[in-house]
């Protein structure tokens, strides 16, 4: 009993389908098989867009108020992307605020306080340039005071580690002298430490197994 | 919210304001309210630039904060404002037409910027308009503040929420975030500002004015040596009343269309007398004695205090109820309906919210589905005979239409049984229309065309991007050519560099762009009509 009748005729629904108007051997609208195509075919073609003098205005205006808001500083950027190396030309070109700092001053009594960016950049900058002079100054006259200190022992063994010790402390505050004693001792360029003068080549030297003479 | 709307959203934020404040307004609208930290943790980004875009929205009125009582603050992103920046032509095209060139630009540059004190207003507005001006001529500061107080009056900009005046004491720590309120009768007080000045321009026409002025400027574009005399009032453009003026826009050209010229100005008289004294969510204007308005009326209608009355007797009797009388003092006083219901009827050409359906339908399936649905709409419930006997449309039409009307779901099916079993054979089957549902639905698929329009424009503009980039430099390198003054040949030379065909590309290009922008605008009328009417249907107990 139950089943039967399915299939039979068009298709058997829970109501009367006389009285919405489906009468006996009415074709109906074939069963859709696939989703509707993204663009349907127009069957009546849109009426005219609005134009006239009002139309036009609103026009220019809605292009000229996107235009003019790309321009102000509320049109957030994002920051530059970061280059793997360094160039030569990053240095000229004109970078958009990288640092999140706003453009524009807003007032900030009228804002919660958690929104507020702390400009870090220049800041940082200047306490890190006064600090180290500070140190330097420190320690300028922390190691006048210990040489004083030493000189006065006078021993002849911490003689060397003094000489030693002053030298590197010399060697950590003032930068130039950056090389060694020995470096310097005959006013030339190179290092001498790397330099063969030659002495030691030639038929006067005793090693010629080692190397082959050509 | 619903997904178009998420949708269009965040392409207005993107379009206007970049791709950080979308991804932040995104994430505001989808999630709630939320604290700083859980948005920093949800969109991924930089808290520096949450904390940017978020100050942007702020500003922008689009987006509003709150203390809650644990101390931490939530931010709420408003969906219906950022709407509204499609709309934003509209008023500044209102603003023009009422209150000519100055008002234009003032209600322009309040809308770019969001809020601005007063002072800092006028200013940027006079030097705007100095440069449109002939050389040698500067706009006044007293023409534009006469400008902005006109517009406060009328309630067309109003104050911000200011901070409160009384000092923390030592004691409480400053709260998180400023408790911002205003007081009704603040809202439209115009500070008294002594703005004297003129505007400038941008380039130099006598350097003796330049020097000074320049002296000026830098001490005032800073603002950071003086403190403006109105420190802390900000304005903002009054939305709301904006929509007010459509409607009654609206209502002026329904009362010209169904009666004539005469009556509509009628009409518009009594709105704009009660304009500043409606209430916004009010359902009538306040009461008006005829007396009252025949003073008002413009100087060009000298109509007889007979025939107003006639004309006054005409509008409360029509069936539409435009005006409905409400005494006898000084000679009868009306009022105008301004809420818009269902039952306010299905006049055809005005601009009414049904008559949106019917325009609508009438371009998708024809007059005669337009036919059929105003008939529902009149009748209310209906049989599938009475259809095709009220509409004289044959049997087999009717039925087509009523099938693909009920498929798009702006009519349907009510079902009354006629014995309990609900048995189908003895039940009758009726077509309505559920206005509601029909206007909800439309509201929607607006939001989804506007969406559409939107990324359709941003697609053609991104194919071409290359050829509208070359144009521009070629119009950069024609324009400093002509600055230092070039021959006629070299200048077509340089114009040579666009080829024919790139031109004839650029040409639909634009008429392209131009055509998508416009229908923005129409359909974002429509969206207006919707909306409101939805609103209005709402309020009503």
């Amino acid at each position: 009993m139950a089943g039967r009748g399915r299939g039979r005729g068009r298709g058997q629904m829970t109501f009367n389908v006389e009285a919405v108007g489906i009468g006996k051997g009415d074709a109906l609208p074939p069963p859709t098989l696939q989703p509707s195509p993204l663009f349907p075919a127009l069957e009546r073609r849109a009426a005219p867009l609005p134009g006239g003098e009002e139309g036009e205005y609103m026009l220019a205006l809605k292009q000229e108020l996107r235009r003019a808001m790309r321009g102000l500083p509320y049109f957030v950027k994002p920051g530059a992307p970061r280059r793997d190396i360094e160039r030569y030309s990053d240095k000229y070109q004109l970078s958009s605020p990288v640092d999140s700092a706003i453009d524009w001053n807003p007032d900030w009594r009228r804002l919660p306080r958690e929104l507020k960016i702390r400009v870090r950049r220049l800041r940082k900058g200047r306490t890190a340039s006064l600090v180290p002079k500070q140190h330097v100054a420190l320690d300028k006259e922390e190691t006048i005071k210990k040489l004083e200190s030493l000189e006065k022992k006078e021993e002849e063994v911490t003689s060397e580690e003094e000489e030693e010790k002053e030298e590197e402390e010399e060697g950590k505050e003032e930068e130039e002298e950056e090389y060694d004693e020995e470096e310097h001792e005959e006013e030339t360029d190179y290092v001498l430490s790397y330099f063969d003068n030659g002495e030691s080549f030639g038929p006067d030297s005793d090693d010629n197994g080692d190397e082959a003479v050509y | 919210m619903t997904q178009a709307e998420l949708r269009l959203c965040s392409l207005l934020l993107q379009e206007h304001f970049g791709e950080i404040v979308e991804i932040v307004g995104n994430s505001l609208l989808r999630t709630g309210p939320r604290p700083l930290r859980l948005l920093v943790g949800d969109t991924g980004l930089l808290p520096d630039q949450v904390k940017k875009a978020l100050c942007v929205l702020i500003q922008h009125n689009l987006v509003r904060y709150e203390v809650q009582p644990r101390g931490s603050v939530e931010y709420e992103a408003r969906s219906e404002r950022i709407l509204r920046i499609l709309r934003y032509p509209r008023y500044i095209y209102t603003a023009k037409t009422l209150y000519g060139d100055p008002g234009e630009l003032l209600v322009e540059e309040l809308l770019l910027h969001g809020q601005l004190p007063m002072s800092c207003v006028v200013a940027r507005v006079a030097d705007r308009l100095t440069e449109t001006m002939e050389d040698g001529k500067t706009m006044d500061y007293a023409e534009v503040s006469s400008t902005f107080v006109r517009l406060a009056d009328t309630h067309f900009i109003q104050r911000c929420p200011t901070v409160p005046e009384n000092p923390q004491s030592a004691k409480a720590p400053p709260p998180p975030a400023p408790a911002l309120a205003i007081a009704e009768k603040d809202m439209y007080a115009v500070p008294q500002l002594s703005l004297v000045g003129k505007g400038k321009r941008r380039h130099s026409c006598s350097e003796e004015e330049e020097g000074e002025h320049k002296a000026k400027r830098q001490k005032q574009e800073g603002g950071r040596s003086e403190t403006p005399p109105d420190d802390g009032i900000y304005w903002q453009v009054n939305l709301e009343r904006f929509h007010q003026h459509f409607r009654d826009q609206a209502l002026v050209s329904a009362v010209a269309s169904r009666m004539d010229q005469t009556s509509s100005e009628v009409v518009r008289t009594m709105l704009r007398m009660s304009e500043v004294t409606t209430a916004s969510g009010a359902s009538h204007t306040q009461p008006l004695s005829s007396n009252e308005i025949f003073r008002s009326l413009p100087a060009g209608y000298n109509i007889g205090k007979q025939v107003l009355d006639q004309y006054l007797a005409l509008l409360a009797d029509d069936p539409l109820e435009f005006v409905g009388k409400s005494g006898d003092s000084g000679g009868g006083t009306y009022t105008v309906k301004v809420m818009w219901g269902p039952g306010a009827s299905w006049a055809p050409p005005s601009p009414f919210p049904h008559p949106s359906f019917i325009p609508l339908l009438l371009c998708r399936f024809g007059s005669r589905c337009a036919r059929i649905f105003r008939l529902l709409l009149r009748k209310k419930h209906l049989e599938q005979k009475q259809v095709e006997d009220f509409a004289m449309i044959p049997a087999k039409e009717a039925k087509d239409m009523l099938y693909r009307m009920l498929s798009e779901n702006l009519v349907s099916l009510q079902e009354i049984p006629k014995t309990p079993d609900h048995a189908p054979s003895r039940t009758f089957y009726l077509y309505t229309v559920n206005v509601m549902a029909a206007a909800r639905m439309l509201l929607h698929r607006c939001y989804k065309s506007v969406a559409n329009l939107m990324e359709r424009r941003q697609r053609e503009m991104q194919e071409n991007k290359r050829l509208l980039e070359k144009s521009q430099r070629v119009e950069a390198i024609l324009a400093s050519m002509q600055a230092t003054g070039a021959e006629a040949a070299q200048l077509h030379e340089v114009e040579e560099m666009i080829t024919g065909p790139e031109r004839q590309q650029l040409e639909t290009l634009k008429r392209n762009v131009n055509k998508i922008d416009a229908s923005e605008n129409q359909v974002d009328e429509t969206i207006f009509v919707l909306e409101s009417f939805i609103e209005s249907t709402m309020k009503r107990p």
